[in-house]
């Protein structure tokens, strides 16, 4: 059970995701698609039950498991106040990464040029996104968490987005995501996970596939 | 964990050196304060010296309310206080970091109410030494209490009003124990300064003990 505040948003949730795998969260509005991956993410606590994340029991300790996750939310976390290079700057010093790592993080979202002295409250919601994508590329997290990653895209960004995914996935990263657009999730993911009040409604199984591309 | 520290502490005072909002937005509002406490006293040159030290660490205070909630509010936007948990930081790093940043820039504002004070109330300093102690122990104070508290609101819907509410009556022995050094300071008393003074330091010491307890506690499940 994992609640949000005192609410259980989660109740009934058996899931388990082998490394490397890529699930597509499905479900209408406030199915607890968000809530679980906030959980996964040790950022919800689970209370009552079992849950165990990388390795990581998220019930006993959920701020082990953090450093390994990298998440995006249905806001970008940036700091509108920073220029673009200033944010990427940041996340690469915050994850330990090389400014090597952060130029091609950045380059493979088309984050170069005079874009990369623009503050970041003048971009418009996909750019913004394109950075926030660009700061999870940084952070090379173990799971990825994502909420909506395609709204807001642009056709050659989405793209970019499933490559990857499907790059992180072949390094042997896990990925999680919750989406409404059907079409894109039949095509990036493997194993489509159904929610619905809370609990999961239909669920094919570890490695199962539905590719219809 | 000083890595961690530098990294929160850098990344908040280039939000500033980019917004400038403690420059264009803070300054000019506790310079107002001061003008307008001097309309409030008539202009009464020995009225105003003799209130310079109370209104130099209200206006402080004020300011250090704004400070607070601004850099509370840019962790809140589009969920950047759980970006900085992802990254593995631990809650003491994240408010001691804030709280540094915090520091240096009331210290720039204080650093202006001072100037504001000479110009508006011709004041003049007895002490310096003493000045100088009392404001860093105070400004240090306000900013590490400020930080307790904007972690303890951040996110809620009336922490806007929450904030000075909390943060003003605990900030209440810094504002006394300021105000009296600041009058032997600037020679309108002949109270024992240091005194006071060493009662700003452990005022200080008392809130970095409750940061350090609380820390956790206020970022984890903030």
């Amino acid at each position: 059970m994992a609640l949000l505040d005192r609410f259980p948003a989660l109740a009934g949730v058996d899931l388990s995701v082998e490394s490397g795998e890529m699930v597509c969260l499905r479900g209408p509005n406030g199915a607890g698609k968000t809530t679980l991956l906030r959980a996964c993410a040790g950022l919800v606590p689970v209370r009552g039950s079992r849950a165990e994340v990388l390795g990581y029991d998220v019930v006993a300790d959920r701020r082990s498991v953090r450093r390994h996750i990298g998440m995006l939310g249905h806001r970008a976390p940036l700091y509108r106040d920073l220029r673009v290079d200033d944010q990427l700057r940041h996340c690469a010093a915050l994850h330990r990464a090389s400014d090597a790592e952060a130029s091609t993080a950045a380059e493979r979202f088309s984050l170069d040029g005079r874009l990369m002295e623009v503050a970041i409250r003048r971009l418009s919601e996909g750019q913004q996104r394109r950075v926030a994508l660009a700061c999870l590329t940084i952070a090379r997290p173990q799971l990825w968490l994502l909420d909506e990653p395609h709204a807001g895209l642009d056709c050659a960004s989405r793209d970019a987005l499933d490559d990857l995914l499907g790059d992180a996935v072949a390094a042997g990263a896990t990925v999680m995501f919750a989406t409404h657009e059907t079409g894109r999730a039949r095509v990036a993911a493997a194993r489509q996970v159904t929610l619905a009040g809370g609990r999961v409604s239909a669920d094919p199984g570890v490695g199962s596939s539905d590719d219809v591309a | 964990m000083w890595r961690e520290i530098w990294l929160i502490c850098r990344k908040d005072l280039t939000v500033e050196r980019r917004a400038r909002v403690t420059l264009i937005q803070i300054v000019p509002t506790v310079l107002l304060i001061l003008v307008v406490f001097a309309f409030a006293f008539d202009a009464n040159p020995s009225l105003l010296g003799a209130g310079a030290g109370g209104l130099f660490w209200v206006a402080v205070l004020f300011g250090t309310v704004l400070g607070a909630k601004r850099s509370f509010d840019i962790e809140a936007e589009g969920g950047n206080l759980d970006a900085l948990r992802l990254g593995g930081l631990s809650p003491a790093a994240i408010l001691w970091g804030k709280a540094a940043a915090l520091a240096i820039q009331m210290a720039a504002v204080a650093l202006c109410t001072a100037a504001g004070l000479v110009v508006l109330f011709s004041v003049t300093v007895s002490d310096w030494l003493l000045l100088v102690t009392a404001a860093v122990c105070g400004t240090a104070a306000f900013s590490i209490c400020g930080c307790l508290y904007g972690a303890m609101t951040v996110g809620l819907r009336s922490a806007d009003t929450l904030l000075p509410l909390l943060l003003i009556p605990v900030a209440a022995p810094v504002l006394l124990a300021g105000t009296r050094a600041f009058d032997v300071a600037l020679g309108t008393s002949a109270d024992q300064g240091w005194s006071w003074t060493a009662l700003l330091a452990v005022v200080l010491v008392t809130y970095v003990a409750v940061g350090w307890a609380a820390a956790g506690p206020l970022l984890e499940d903030a």
